[in-house]
């Protein structure tokens, strides 16, 4: 059994029910406590009536993976009762609306019958309030169960409410009828309970789909263009939502603009155009709108066009699992579309790295002038993550890359000793120099085409000039690998041979993990990848170890192959370590993993 | 086949315009379309106009889908840059330069096959974004890159080369374009110069979405006698509807249009769109008379050309977007990064 600060409690809903909100207000709660956090929110594809679950793990020490096993049980929909029930961890508890009387077939969960429709019914006269305010009454009584601090559950309050104060009154009273009803009736407080504590402070909680929206108002994209999708439509709302805040004129002109396209081929053909025309372009999207952009990601790898995309993924093949997490689209994006292609990824684990990506993400895109993809998803993206604040430095520069301007064309062959071509690669890095339409009146005008093209993007069907100009933009990718961000990585014994290779939302519960294996008496190094293609640094930290773990959330073991395949690591190094049924990776998983392969014995006793 | 450039040979008789510059700073690479292709037609058209209005032709944008038509843009302006992007998907390219660059001729080019099939979508979404460019299908019903298929604009009454009867019913782009809300929309034939060059000059001025069908016989694979997109065929049945005089900025409107016969649009740039002969039947400012036009031409097996339809007070994507009078890609990051300080806030917000 869990204590204090440290338990998992999960709320059974119906989507549609007005329980989100309540929901989140109770993890902001515990947050503004002080107290480490994490939520994440398990929906349906459906609007309303269909079951939801919104899970907090409460952490002192700071591990914010999901965990199985749940400790506290609030059981509002009658449609997954007695599954809901069998969750519990023995000795657990549940919470459930007594009005209702149900039989309840566990002796070692203790049930919690409040009767939350009765209260609501003689308290409200409207029908709605009713329904809404029951959310509220169970809060109320789990601020009392589990010792919440009042005051800071008022605060979030107000701020959940901030334009409807008229709300206020009778949310607070919905809450303290709650509170009552557990002060008399139960055993308050729990053996598992909350307190102050310090590991949040100073952080923020959000979403990392909001993160990268913002992150694109901090880069400076102007062009935005997406089609709706789940899991990645909060990024462009995100982008719009700051945008409206910060990049308006005084007269009202906006300083963006957003193209809600027709789908996802038109929404990358926007962004690409904008970003040939010298704006900040990107789109989001997800599984189905990568397939459908690939066509599109060709031309701008082989006309050398810098866009920005968020892929926010999800769970495929196909439509797949649309509100249900995963790393799947890691190859396709790797090698979006036909012919030879290769394209830059990034993996930020938390919504901190999706603004601090994200807005690098820009400035790669242009310094290389190729597609940059950012690899975020569902889990990253749409839960609420305790995490570091953003920062920005004020003297950064943004990297427009290699764009000349009129004066710089004149004098081009002066500094350079040669005269400008499109495709020219003056400087040995692989990259050559741009120039945007409008420019200057003779000079640098050129034809942007995916066709075969010679270096001064001229049309050819001569195979030598083709085999030319694609082996230098495979070049290009060198020097990519040289200026992507750098893997993380951890060393907890500096002869070791065993390691744990992982990137991504997959972050926490491999940390975690580690924890507990050097508990186990293993010690394991571990590398986060934080970008395609691979540096120096990630083929030297495999070639000093010879058992790999590679952690991921794909059927395919998609990251191992491409190791195997751009980083040429022996195979046999890499054990592939696969979670991909939907929900976020758990510390528990991933030490099972491990000790199932290193100590059989030892894997045994923790099944 | 390559790239071959054509030499700038200044010939001092060469006529200049207000720029100085002659037709030849217009022109592009040489065409390597089959000898006689309407395409070539409608390339020289655009060479006109554009030096005519002394456009300066790198503020001029050209971008196109894939097809014969759409590699013409290689063979005009070659002082422009040009975006030869992915079959169909013009429309959205050109969306995003515009959003970019407000400032820009946008001059997209397209085929029958790029714009009603494959970008069918991308068609009528840029024409419901009322997006300011200068759309033209280079129209000869067929896919002439792919040698020969029917495309979607090809007449039920059509057959192929072969004489295989074509079973589907004909996309009409000019109806489609009017009912989704263009503001211009004019049909010519690349074989009628006199017709072509004013239209495209008025639909470069116009602010707004300006579509341009121009049929463009396609000599190799669709212009037997029976084919509705052959030379033999269109000139037969041309029925030109009005006529249309561009005037210039800076020209005076000379005639006499007062007597009810001619009506002036003053367009956006100050240049004059003169309309002549309105009292036979067509007004192009009424859209369903537009349609009704087409209509009643194409069921006697005529082809209305000229300027079908107008909206002088049309908006633009960017009046509908309220995006800043200065074009998005010049504004400095001082005005687009909010800074730390702004930071600070957000993350108070998050706490
Ligand atoms: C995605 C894709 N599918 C098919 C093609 C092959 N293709 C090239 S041009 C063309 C048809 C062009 O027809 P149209 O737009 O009418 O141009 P035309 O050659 O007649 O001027 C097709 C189908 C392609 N380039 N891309
Ligand atoms: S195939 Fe037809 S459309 Fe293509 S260049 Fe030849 S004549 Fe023109
Ligand atoms: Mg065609």
């Amino acid at each position: 059994m869990s204590g204090i600060n440290d338990f998992v409690i999960k709320f059974a809903t119906v989507n549609g029910s007005g329980s989100a909100s309540a929901n989140t207000m109770f993890a902001k709660t515990l947050f503004r406590m002080g107290i480490p956090v994490s939520a994440k929110n398990i929906f349906p594809s459906n609007i309303q009536g269909l079951p939801t679950w919104y899970e907090v793990r409460v952490s002192e020490a700071g591990y914010l993976a999901r965990r199985d096993g749940i400790d506290f049980m609030v059981a509002m929909n009658p449609q997954t009762y007695q599954e809901d029930l069998q969750e519990v961890v023995p000795g657990g508890w549940l919470l459930y609306d007594e009005t209702m009387p149900r039989i309840w077939n566990r002796s070692d969960v203790t049930i919690l019958g409040l009767p939350i429709a009765e209260i609501c019914a003689s308290n409200w006269k409207d029908v709605r309030q009713r329904q809404l305010f029951k959310n509220m009454v169970y809060v109320g009584a789990l601020s009392a169960l589990l010792e919440m601090d009042l005051k800071v559950i008022e605060a979030s309050v107000l701020d959940q409410l901030k334009g409807k104060e008229k709300l206020v009154s009778a949310n607070k009273k919905a809450v303290d009828l709650g509170r009552q009803y557990a002060l008399a009736n139960f055993p308050c407080p729990l053996p598992i309970k909350v307190r102050h504590a310090e590991g949040a402070k100073g952080k923020i909680m959000v979403t990392g789909n909001e993160a990268a929206g913002l992150a694109a108002v901090y880069a400076g994209a102007t062009v935005c263009a997406w089609y709706p999708i789940t899991p990645s439509t909060s990024v462009a709302e995100g982008f719009e939502k700051h945008a409206k805040k910060m990049r308006v004129t005084k007269d009202g002109r906006h300083l963006y603009g957003i193209v809600q396209a027709e789908d996802e081929l038109a929404a990358i053909g926007v962004a690409i155009g904008g970003a040939w025309n010298g704006a900040r372009s990107f789109t989001a999207t997800s599984g189905p709108g990568i397939s459908l952009m690939s066509e599109f990601l060709g031309l701008a790898y082989f006309a050398e066009i810098p866009i920005v995309l968020f892929n926010i993924q999800r769970g495929g093949p196909s439509t797949g699992m649309p509100t249900r997490t995963g790393q799947p689209d890691i190859l396709s994006c790797a090698y979006a579309s036909h012919g030879d292609t290769k394209h830059v990824l990034l993996f930020p684990s938390n919504p901190t790295e999706c603004f601090s990506m994200g807005t690098d993400a820009f400035d790669l895109a242009e310094r290389l002038q190729t597609p940059v993809m950012v690899m975020s998803d569902l889990d990253i993206g749409m839960n609420d993550w305790v995490t570091e604040p953003f920062a920005w430095d004020d003297k950064k520069v943004h990297d427009r890359g290699k764009v000349l301007s009129a004066a710089e064309l004149e004098a081009f062959k002066d500094v350079k000793g040669e005269a400008w071509g499109r495709y020219k690669d003056v400087d040995g890095d692989a990259i050559p120099y741009r120039t945007l339409p409008g420019t200057h009146p003779t000079m640098g005008a050129f034809f942007t085409r995916g066709t075969s093209h010679d270096e001064s993007a001229r049309y050819t069907e001569d195979g030598r000039i083709h085999a030319r100009v694609i082996d230098r933009i495979r070049r290009k990718f060198d020097t990519a690998a040289t200026i992507v961000p750098k893997p993380e990585i951890t060393t907890r014994d500096k002869a070791g041979k065993v390691g744990v290779i992982y990137f991504g939302a997959n972050r926490p519960a491999v940390l975690e993990a580690l924890d507990y294996l050097e508990r186990d008496g293993l010690k394991l190094n571990a590398m986060r990848l934080k970008a395609f293609p691979f540096g120096q640094e990630v083929r030297d930290f495999c070639a000093a170890h010879d058992t790999l773990f590679v952690v991921e959330q794909n059927r395919d073991a998609q990251m191992r192959q491409l190791l195997v395949m751009e980083a040429e690591v022996p195979p046999e190094t890499l054990i592939a370590t696969l979670n991909y049924d939907g929900t976020p990776l758990t510390a528990d998983f991933v030490r099972k993993a491990v000790l199932k392969k290193l100590r059989p014995a030892k894997a045994q006793a923790a099944e | 086949m390559s790239y071959i450039s054509k030499p700038i040979a200044h010939h001092p008789a060469l006529p200049k315009n207000a720029l100085g510059l002659t037709h030849r700073e217009y022109e592009g690479s040489m065409s390597t379309l089959c000898a006689g292709c309407g395409h070539d037609s409608i390339t020289a058209a655009i060479i006109e106009a554009c030096f005519e209005m002394d456009l300066p032709a790198h503020r001029i944008a050209k971008i196109s889908g894939i097809g014969c038509s759409s590699k013409t843009p290689t063979y005009f302006l070659g002082r422009s840059h040009g975006f030869n992007s992915v079959h169909g998907r013009m429309p959205s390219v050109t969306t995003g330069a515009n959003m970019a660059n407000r400032d820009l001729v946008y001059i997209g080019i397209s085929g029958d096959g790029d714009t009603a099939s494959i970008g069918l979508g991308q068609f009528c979404h840029a024409v419901r974004r009322k997006l300011n460019m200068t759309y033209i299908v280079m129209n000869n019903g067929c896919y002439g890159l792919t040698k020969g298929q029917f495309s979607a604009t090809n007449d039920k009454s059509s057959p192929s080369k072969k004489g295989e009867a074509n079973p589907f019913e004909a996309i009409d782009l000019c109806q489609m374009a009017i009912q989704l809300g263009a503001g211009f929309v004019a049909r010519s034939f690349s074989g009628d110069k006199r017709q072509l060059i004013p239209l495209i000059k008025a639909a470069i001025s116009y602010k707004g979405f300006a579509f341009l069908d121009v049929i463009s016989p396609c000599v190799t694979f669709n212009n037997h006698a029976q084919a509705t997109k052959s030379f033999e065929y269109v000139r037969a049945h041309n029925q030109a509807i009005g006529r249309l005089d561009y005037v210039e900025p800076k020209e005076e409107i000379t005639v006499d249009y007062a007597s009810g016969e001619s009506k002036a649009v003053t367009m956006h740039d100050g240049s004059h769109l003169i309309l002549h002969k309105l009292d036979k039947g067509h007004d192009p400012r009424d859209s369903n008379a537009a349609i009704q036009t087409i209509r009643e031409n194409a069921a006697k097996g005529e082809v209305a050309t000229g300027l079908l339809y107008i909206n002088e007070a049309q908006q633009d994507l960017h009046d509908v977007l309220a995006t800043d009078d200065r074009p998005l890609n010049v504004l400095p990051m001082s005005e687009l990064c909010p800074g730390s300080k702004a930071l600070e806030g957000i993350n108070a917000r998050l706490r």
